[in-house]
C-alpha cells in the first residue's frame, strides 16, 4: 500500500477507535455506575491516540528513510567497475536504474519475458530498451545488463519495503489498540494522557522552526563544502573575476568563481535602495504618527499597505518594462548614458518596495516613545518639528537603526527585482548608470535550466546562498537585538 | 503669558525669541512639507506602477479573432466516412481555416503566394481550435459552421495599435496586402476583438496569442492548498506552545530568536533548502507543486506563528482565570476559551501569509517551476508552474506579443492579492475587539 493509503487508513482507524472508546466509557458508567476519572470523549481520544499515533509516526519515518536506504542498498550491489566511477556518473547510472525500476511494474508478461532474456544475454539490450520505451520509460541509449539487474533489485526492495511498512503499521495499530483497551477503566487518567500528547504535539510543531534553520544551514553547508573541493575558498571569497563557464557533464574545475563583483553589485544596489527608502519611509512615518489627522491616516496607511502587498515580481516587471526605459530616456534627455537595466533602476525600484517596510517599523517605534518626553519639550516652548528632531528621533534612534538594518537585510536578499532589472554581467563598476549583478541573480542563473548537479557551476549557488544567509542572519540578529533592547527601555 | 520687562544690563530675551520665531516656523513648515512630500512620493509611485501595468496589460483581456464560415466538408475531414475519432483528428484543419478566410476575403485559393499570406494572418494553433470543435461534436461534419478563431500574434499587436501601421511593411512585419485584407475584414465585421477566455484556460505556448495562465492557476491553487493544510495547523500549534506553555528557558529562547530570524531570511534561501532537501534528498520530482507548497509552507510558518501569538496575547487573562475557576484544565482552557476568541486574529495573519506565499517567485525558480507545461496538472506531483513564475517566464521571453500578457497576468495577480489583503483588513476591523 502506498504511504498515503496507510496514513488514510490509520486516520480512519483512529476515528473508529475514538467512537469505540467513548461508547465504552459511557457503557462503563451505565453498567457499573462507576465515576470515571475523565469525560467519555477523553477515553475515546486515549484509544485513538494509542491506535493511530505510533503507527503514523512509524509510517512517516519509514517513508522518509525508504528512498535513501534503497538507493544505498542498490548502489552497494552495483558491479565493481561502476563503483569505481565518479560520484556524478554514479548518480547518472542510479537515475537510469530508477527509471527502469519504475517501468518494471507496468510491464506485461511478454514484456517481462523480453527483459529477462535480455538480461541473460539471449536478446540484445536494444530490444529491452524498445520494450521499456513502449511502457513510457524513455532512455537515451540501451541499458547495460547490470542496470536491469539493479532495477530488479530496486523493484524487489521497494515491494518488500511496502509490505514491511504496511505490516508493521498494522501490527502497531492493533497492538496499541489492544493495550489501550485493556487499560480502560474508571481509574484510568485518560484526560491527562491525552493532554500530554497534545502538549507533545505542540512542542514538536514549535520545533519545526528550529529544524528549518538547521536544515538550511546543513544542506547549504554540505553542498558548499562539496563546492570547495573544486574551488578553493580563497579564490571564491577574494576572487575578482566571475566567469563560471557553462556546465557540461564530465567537465569540471574550469571557470572562475570570484565573489567580489557580485558582492559589490549587491551592496551598491542596496545602498541606492536605502537612499530612497530610508528618508522617504522615515519622513512618511513621522508625518503619519506626529502630524496626520485621522482622515489622512485612514487613507494613506492602507495605501502604504497595498504598496507592501505588491509581489516583488510585479515590481521587477515594472522596472523592466517601464521604469528602466523611462530612466534611459530621461537620461538621454539630460545627455546621460543610462542603460535600461542599471544600478539606478534596480536600486530605486527596490527602494520603493522597501518604503512601507521602513515606514511601518518606524511608525511603531516612534509611537513607542513616551508622550511625556514630547510634553516636556512642548512645555519648554519647542515647536513640533523641533520636538521631533531634538527629542523624539534621538529617543527612537536605536530602534530606527534596527529597522534600517532589517531593511538592508531585505534589500540584500531581494531577488526578482534585480533578476529582471539589474543585469547579468558581473562587472566591478562605480558608475550607477551601468548594469551590475548581485548574489541572488547569480544563484538564480546558476540553478535554472538543465544542469549537471555535481559540478562547481551549480554547487557555487549553494556557496552563494550560504554567504547570503550568513550576512542576512548577522544583520537580523543584531537588528532584532537592538529593537528588543530599545523596546524594553520604555516599557 | 506675562513677560516681565528685561532687567537692566541683560539682553532682551523676548526679542531674541521673537527674532528667531519666523525662522523656526519656516523650519516647521518645511519639515511638515517634507513629510507630505514623502507620502505623496510613495503614492505617486504606486499610481505610476499601477498605471504602467494597467496601460500595458488591459489589452491582454481581448484578443483579435476572425469569424470564419468554415466548410467542414465530409471529404476534407473524413473522406472514408469511418467516423473514427483518430481519423477525424488527422484532418488538415489549418487548410480549412485558410480556405474559409480566403473565400471571405475573395481571394483565389489556387494563388499559393496569397494563400501563404493568408495563412500568416491566422494563429499557428488555428487547427487545434477547429479540431476541438469538430471532435467534440462530430455531427458538424458536412456543414458550414461559423467559428471564431484567433488571429496571429503579430496581427493582434497591429490591431491593438501596439505596432504602428504607418511603418514600412518589413518593420511592422505585416505586408500591405495583408493590411488591406485586415481593413476589409474589419469593415465587413468578421474581424473583431473579443474577450480573451483562453488567457485564463490555456497552458504554456510558444505563440503569444494562445498562451495562457490556466496551468499556472492550477499550480498556484495546489500550492496554496498545501500551504493551508500544513502551515495553519503547524503554525497555530507552535504559537500556542510558545505563548501558553513554554517555560522561559534557553530552549524556548532559541526557538523565539529562530522564528524571528526565519521571518527575515531571504526567500531564495528557502528555495535552496527545498532543492537540497525535498528534491535531492527526499527524491520528490522537480517542478511539482507539492515541493513548491512545502517550500512556501516553511516560508509562511513564521508569519502565521507571529500573528497567532499576537492574537493569543490579546485575549485578556480574565478569560483564562474564569475557565480555571470552573475547573477547566490548561488544555481545555485554551481549546475551549482562548483559541475561539483568537480566531479572527489568526485568520487575518493566515490570509496575509497566504498572500505573501502566492506572490512569491524566487524560491520557486530554484525548484524547477520554470517549466513549459501545456497540460493541466492533475495531482500535486505533476509538473506545473505558478502564477508569478509564469509572469517571470513571459517577462524574459523576447516576442512582442508576450509583453501585454505579462502585464495582464501581473494585473490578475495583483488583483487577487489586493482582494486577499483587503479581506484581511475588513476581517480585522469587523472582529477587532477592545477588552
Amino acid at each position: 500500500m502506498s504511504t498515503s493509503a496507510i496514513v488514510l487508513g490509520l486516520l480512519i482507524a483512529g476515528l473508529v477507535a475514538y467512537a469505540l472508546g467513548a461508547w465504552r466509557a459511557r457503557n462503563l458508567i451505565k453498567s457499573t455506575g462507576a465515576k470515571l476519572h475523565s469525560r467519555p470523549g477523553y477515553y475515546g481520544g486515549y484509544l485513538a491516540v494509542w491506535t493511530a499515533l505510533p503507527a503514523l509516526i512509524l509510517t512517516l519515518i519509514w517513508a522518509g528513510a525508504e528512498h535513501t536506504a534503497i538507493r544505498a542498498l542498490v548502489k552497494d550491489k552495483l558491479p565493481e567497475n561502476v563503483q569505481a566511477l565518479s560520484a556524478a556518473e554514479q548518480t547518472l547510472v542510479l537515475g537510469r536504474v530508477n527509471a527502469i525500476a519504475r517501468g518494471i511494474p507496468r510491464l506485461s508478461e511478454q514484456d517481462m519475458e523480453v527483459i529477462k532474456r535480455a538480461r541473460l544475454g539471449f536478446t540484445t539490450m536494444d530490444e529491452a530498451q524498445r520494450v521499456l520505451q513502449t511502457r513510457g520509460v524513455v532512455m537515451g541509449s540501451a541499458p547495460a545488463p547490470y542496470m536491469i539487474t539493479a532495477a530488479y533489485d530496486q523493484a524487489t526492495y521497494q515491494t518488500s519495503s511496502r509490505w514491511l511498512s504496511t505490516g508493521l503499521a498494522l501490527a502497531l495499530a492493533i497492538g496499541g489498540f489492544a493495550y489501550a483497551f485493556s487499560r480502560m477503566g474508571p481509574k484510568l487518567r485518560a484526560r491527562n494522557a491525552v493532554e500530554s500528547v497534545v502538549v507533545g504535539g505542540l512542542i514538536s510543531a514549535s520545533t519545526i522552526a528550529v529544524l528549518t534553520t538547521v536544515g538550511i544551514v546543513f544542506s547549504m553547508l554540505f553542498e558548499t563544502i562539496h563546492f570547495f573541493q573544486y574551488v578553493s575558498p580563497a579564490d571564491f571569497f577574494f576572487g575578482t573575476v566571475w566567469d563560471p563557464r557553462f556546465s557540461a557533464p564530465g567537465r569540471t574545475g574550469e571557470g572562475q568563481f570570484g565573489l567580489i563583483p557580485l558582492f559589490w553589485g549587491t551592496l551598491y544596489i542596496s545602498t541606492v535602495a536605502m537612499f530612497v527608502a530610508v528618508p522617504v519611509g522615515l519622513l512618511a512615518a513621522i508625518y503619519m504618527s506626529e502630524y496626520a489627522g485621522p482622515r489622512v491616516r485612514t487613507l494613506a496607511k492602507p495605501m502604504l499597505e497595498i504598496l507592501a502587498g505588491i509581489p516583488t515580481i510585479v515590481y521587477g516587471l515594472f522596472a523592466l518594462i517601464t521604469f528602466g526605459p523611462f530612466l534611459r530616456d530621461a537620461g538621454a534627455g539630460l545627455g546621460l548614458n543610462i542603460s535600461a537595466s542599471s544600478v539606478l533602476t534596480a536600486g530605486i525600484v527596490m527602494g520603493v518596495m522597501i518604503i512601507p517596510f521602513v515606514s511601518s517599523l518606524s511608525d511603531d517605534i516612534i509611537n513607542a516613545v513616551p508622550q511625556s518626553l514630547r510634553d516636556g519639550s512642548f512645555g519648554l516652548g519647542a515647536t513640533h518639528s523641533e520636538t521631533i528632531k531634538r527629542v523624539v528621533l534621538p529617543a527612537a534612534l536605536p530602534g530606527i537603526v534596527g529597522a534600517v538594518l532589517l531593511a538592508v537585510s531585505r534589500a540584500i536578499g531581494e531577488t526578482m527585482i534585480v533578476v529582471l532589472a539589474a543585469g547579468i554581467a558581473a562587472t566591478l563598476t562605480i558608475n550607477p548608470f551601468e548594469p551590475v549583478t548581485t548574489i541572488t541573480v547569480k544563484i538564480v542563473s546558476q540553478l535554472t535550466g538543465d544542469l549537471e548537479f555535481n559540478s562547481p557551476q551549480t554547487l557555487v549557488a549553494f556557496a552563494l546562498g550560504l554567504t547570503l544567509f550568513t550576512i542576512t542572519l548577522g544583520l537580523n540578529i543584531y537588528a532584532l537585538y537592538v529593537v528588543r533592547k530599545y523596546r524594553e527601555q520604555y516599557e | 503669558m506675562a513677560i516681565t520687562a528685561p532687567l537692566p544690563g541683560k539682553p532682551d530675551r523676548t526679542s531674541i525669541i521673537r527674532k528667531g520665531i519666523g525662522r523656526r516656523y519656516a523650519a516647521e513648515r518645511r519639515f511638515r512639507f517634507f513629510g507630505i512630500a514623502a507620502i505623496v512620493f510613495a503614492l505617486a509611485f504606486l499610481l505610476f506602477l499601477f498605471g504602467s501595468i494597467l496601460s500595458n496589460g488591459y489589452t491582454a483581456f481581448v484578443q483579435t479573432s476572425f469569424n470564419l464560415n468554415v466548410n467542414l466538408a465530409q471529404d476534407a475531414i473524413d473522406p472514408t466516412g469511418t467516423q473514427r475519432a483518430e481519423d477525424i483528428r488527422k484532418a488538415d484543419y489549418g487548410l480549412l481555416a485558410r480556405r474559409a478566410l480566403a473565400a471571405q476575403l475573395g481571394v483565389n485559393t489556387s494563388d499559393r503566394a496569397a494563400m501563404r499570406e493568408i495563412g500568416a494572418l491566422l494563429s499557428r494553433d488555428v487547427d487545434l481550435e477547429i479540431r476541438r470543435r469538430v471532435t467534440s461534436d462530430p455531427s458538424l461534419i458536412g456543414q458550414t459552421v461559423p467559428i471564431w478563431v484567433l488571429a496571429h500574434g503579430r496581427i493582434d499587436s497591429l490591431m491593438k495599435g501596439q505596432v504602428d501601421r504607418n511603418l514600412t511593411a518589413s518593420q511592422r512585419r505585416v505586408s500591405d496586402q495583408q493590411l488591406a485584407w485586415l481593413d476589409k475584414a474589419e469593415a465587413e465585421g468578421f474581424l473583431a476583438k473579443r474577450f480573451n477566455t483562453q488567457l485564463f484556460t490555456n497552458g504554456a505556448s510558444s505563440s503569444p496569442e494562445t498562451a495562457g495562465i490556466g496551468v499556472a492557476i492550477i499550480g498556484s491553487l495546489f500550492m496554496m492548498m498545501t500551504v493551508v493544510v500544513l502551515s495553519v495547523p503547524l503554525g497555530v500549534a507552535a504559537a500556542i506552545y510558545l505563548e501558553e506553555f513554554a517555560p522561559k528557558n534557553i530552549y524556548t529562547d532559541i526557538i523565539e530568536v529562530n522564528i524571528n530570524n526565519l521571518a527575515a531570511v531571504p526567500s531564495i534561501v528557502f528555495g535552496l533548502l527545498g532543492l537540497a532537501i525535498f528534491i535531492n534528498m527526499a527524491g520528490l520530482p522537480r517542478s511539482a507543486s507539492l515541493v513548491g507548497g512545502l517550500v512556501l509552507t516553511l516560508m509562511t510558518l513564521p508569519t502565521i506563528i507571529i500573528a497567532t501569538r499576537a492574537a493569543l496575547k490579546a485575549v485578556p487573562p480574565s478569560i483564562r482565570e474564569g475557565a480555571y475557576g470552573v475547573g477547566a484544565s490548561k488544555v481545555q482552557t485554551i481549546t475551549h476559551h482562548v483559541l475561539p476568541l483568537a480566531v479572527p486574529g489568526i485568520l487575518t495573519g493566515t490570509i496575509v501569509g497566504l498572500a505573501q506565499a502566492l506572490g512569491e517567485t524566487a524560491p520557486l525558480l530554484m525548484i524547477g517551476m520554470v517549466a513549459f507545461v501545456v497540460e493541466y496538472p492533475t495531482t500535486p506531483l505533476d509538473p506545473s508552474t505558478a502564477l508569478p513564475v509564469q509572469i517571470y517566464m513571459w517577462a524574459t521571453s523576447a516576442e512582442r506579443g508576450f509583453v501585454e500578457r505579462t502585464s495582464g497576468a501581473a494585473l490578475i495577480l495583483v488583483f487577487v492579492l489586493i482582494c486577499m489583503n483587503l479581506l484581511a483588513v475588513i476581517l480585522r476591523r469587523r472582529f477587532e475587539r477592545r477588552w
